[in-house]
């Protein structure tokens, strides 16, 4: 793989590849020393806990961040380096579904699922008609909610027009950011069921960060855990699993089975600790 | 199992503790915000010119901030006339110059009131607006979702607004000088008893078109500063509900103290070109 900033014309195996990753945010040291790669057409579900880093890595594949040390390599493009119009180009290779939706306060539905197609003038207006009918329709939305404006829908409808303002554009790769976070578990699985039909009929890779075991059951390929830097021995890597979905309930780091089946364990001790402390 | 050693990275998260330490960090961060206002301001010139914004955006940004912000800015310079007219009135009266009352109030008004009032109008009103909206965008991810789907934020929500800062606030100012002249002549010719045609003939013997075009001169600076500080304080707003109002809130207060200063600095230098080319005049701004 070349270092510049360069795409050859074969289709590579590696998509995303994140090298010795670091990212800092003033004195705060979240992300140290990321090595991982996704390959081309897998999803790859980023589990760990609050806090860990997992939003950042996401914001850093995409450009969103820059990395204090280290990069990330997309199809042969180092992202940090690309600038203008090139770095334009790489985006709409992508699609983001944001933590809360991240819909435009102030457009109708519509106009948000309209709005890669008109900035970026791919098609005239009665062609994003069609598709933005379309890409609401995949979601599963009625066609009359496309006059009315994001705070007029729930947290599920909210999520799926997101899902739809991302896959307007026909990405090749899909960014979730906890797609199932403040949902109830039916809008979750209805999500984990589109994520998972997008993968399939688009052929779209696709990088999930959630601590929601049900969607990683559902959707992942792999799965990769992330633990938080302040947690970690002195050069103890940050990823502490990464592995097919099927085993990480019995992996053989205790931290990676705690978390997945959702057990306090150490913390509470150390909340007790720090109450004794207290008093 | 224990709880591990902290790893050298997380040492980094011990805040500095000493008085100097925060003294420095007090510093570079002041240095660091400036440098920021200014790639930013310089970023949105380099957009204006690169890309013009949508009608579709343009307009309703131009409605909100020109056509909204009418009646606040003439209600302002209104009653701005009437206080002046009221407050010189026994001056002059006591001196026999009641007559000459006009000329002061209308070249305070045209000259300093009227942009400055404006400008204030528009920075607590627009200014604070601006930077709530775009905090919110900033806090709700709205702003990494203009980017990811490959538009620049500062394109998009900066320049339509600096724009309609720009263009708008010298009409903004007109308007207050309009009120500003009618409400003093108001209460001056019609509550005080001044003699009307004295009124008009002093003030127009004192007030000449370039006062007025002074104080629409120094509006466009105004203007694009409420603009860039206020949108670069939504930009950088920090996360929640306090960040918001903290955002709004330096927006208005960065944005009065910017036109102060700059008012001040434009009356300087416009005196010095006044002077350089007529000698002999008194005219100051």
């Amino acid at each position: 793989m070349s270092d510049g900033a360069t795409v050859d014309g074969a289709r590579r195996k590696d998509l995303i590849e994140i090298r010795d990753l670091c990212m800092r945010f003033r004195t705060q040291s979240v992300l140290h020393g990321i090595n991982l790669t996704i390959h081309r057409g897998e999803t790859v579900c980023i589990i760990g806990e609050s806090g860990c880093g997992k939003t950042v890595m996401l914001k850093l594949i995409i450009g969103l961040l820059h990395p204090t040390q280290g990069g990330v390599w997309f199809d042969g493009m180092d992202v940090n380096r690309l600038g203008g119009k090139q770095l334009v180009k790489l985006r709409l290779r992508f699609g983001f579904l944001f933590q809360m939706a991240a819909l435009f306060d102030s457009l109708t539905i519509y106009d948000n699922v309209a709005f890669g197609l008109r900035e970026h003038h791919i098609c005239g207006e009665d062609e994003i008609r069609t598709l933005v009918a379309d890409r609401l329709q995949e979601v599963g939305l009625p066609p009359g909610l496309e006059r009315k404006k994001p705070a007029e829908l729930s947290g599920g409808q909210r999520k799926r027009v997101g899902l739809a303002r991302a896959l307007a554009l026909n990405p090749e790769v899909m960014l979730y950011d906890e797609p199932t976070t403040g949902l109830d578990p039916i809008m979750s699985d209805v999500i984990n069921e589109l994520i998972l039909q997008t993968q399939q009929n688009k052929k779209t890779t696709g990088v999930v960060v959630t601590h929601d075991m049900k969607t990683v059951t559902k959707v992942a390929d792999r799965v990769v855990m992330l633990y938080p830097l302040a947690r970690l021995a002195p050069n103890e890597p940050q990823i502490i699993y990464d592995g097919p979905p099927e085993d990480v309930e019995n992996a053989a780091d205790p931290r990676v089975r705690q978390f997945v089946r959702g057990e306090a364990g150490e913390r509470l001790r150390e909340l007790a600790q720090l109450r004794a402390n207290a008093s | 199992m224990a709880v591990a050693q902290a790893s050298p990275e997380a040492n980094l998260d011990q805040p500095p503790s000493t008085p100097v330490h925060r003294l420095g960090e007090q510093v570079f961060d002041t240095v660091a915000e400036i440098g920021d206002v200014g790639e930013f301001s310089i970023l949105t010139l380099i957009w204006i010119f690169r890309r013009r914004p949508r009608w579709s955006v343009l307009v309703p940004i131009f409605y909100a901030i020109g056509v909204q912000s009418v009646s606040v800015v003439a209600i302002t310079g209104t009653f701005i006339g009437m206080v002046l007219a009221v407050q010189a009135y026994h001056s002059f009266q006591m001196m026999g110059l009641a007559t000459r009352l006009g000329s002061v109030i209308n070249i305070s008004i045209v000259k300093e009131l009227g942009p400055v009032l404006a400008a204030t109008m528009l920075a607590g009103r627009i200014g604070s607006s601006m930077a709530a909206e775009l905090g919110t965008m900033r806090v709700t991810e709205q702003i990494d979702a203009l980017t990811a789907l490959g538009t620049n934020p500062v394109y998009y929500l900066v320049t339509p607004r600096f724009l309609a800062c720009l263009l708008l606030i010298p009409l903004l100012t007109l308007m207050a000088d309009f009120m500003g002249v009618i409400g003093g002549a108001v209460v001056a010719t019609q509550i005080l008893g001044v003699d009307s045609f004295a009124y008009w003939k002093h003030s127009r013997d004192f007030v000449e078109s370039l006062d007025i075009f002074a104080g629409v001169f120094k509006s466009y600076f105004f203007g694009a500063a409420i603009a860039l500080i206020s949108c670069h304080r939504g930009f950088n707003s920090s996360a929640g509900a306090e960040g918001v109002g903290k955002a709004a809130t330096e927006a208005f207060v960065f944005s009065f103290i910017a036109i102060l200063f700059l008012d001040f600095v434009l009356g300087l230098g416009w005196n010095t070109v006044y002077r350089s080319i007529w000698p002999q005049a008194q005219g100051l701004i």
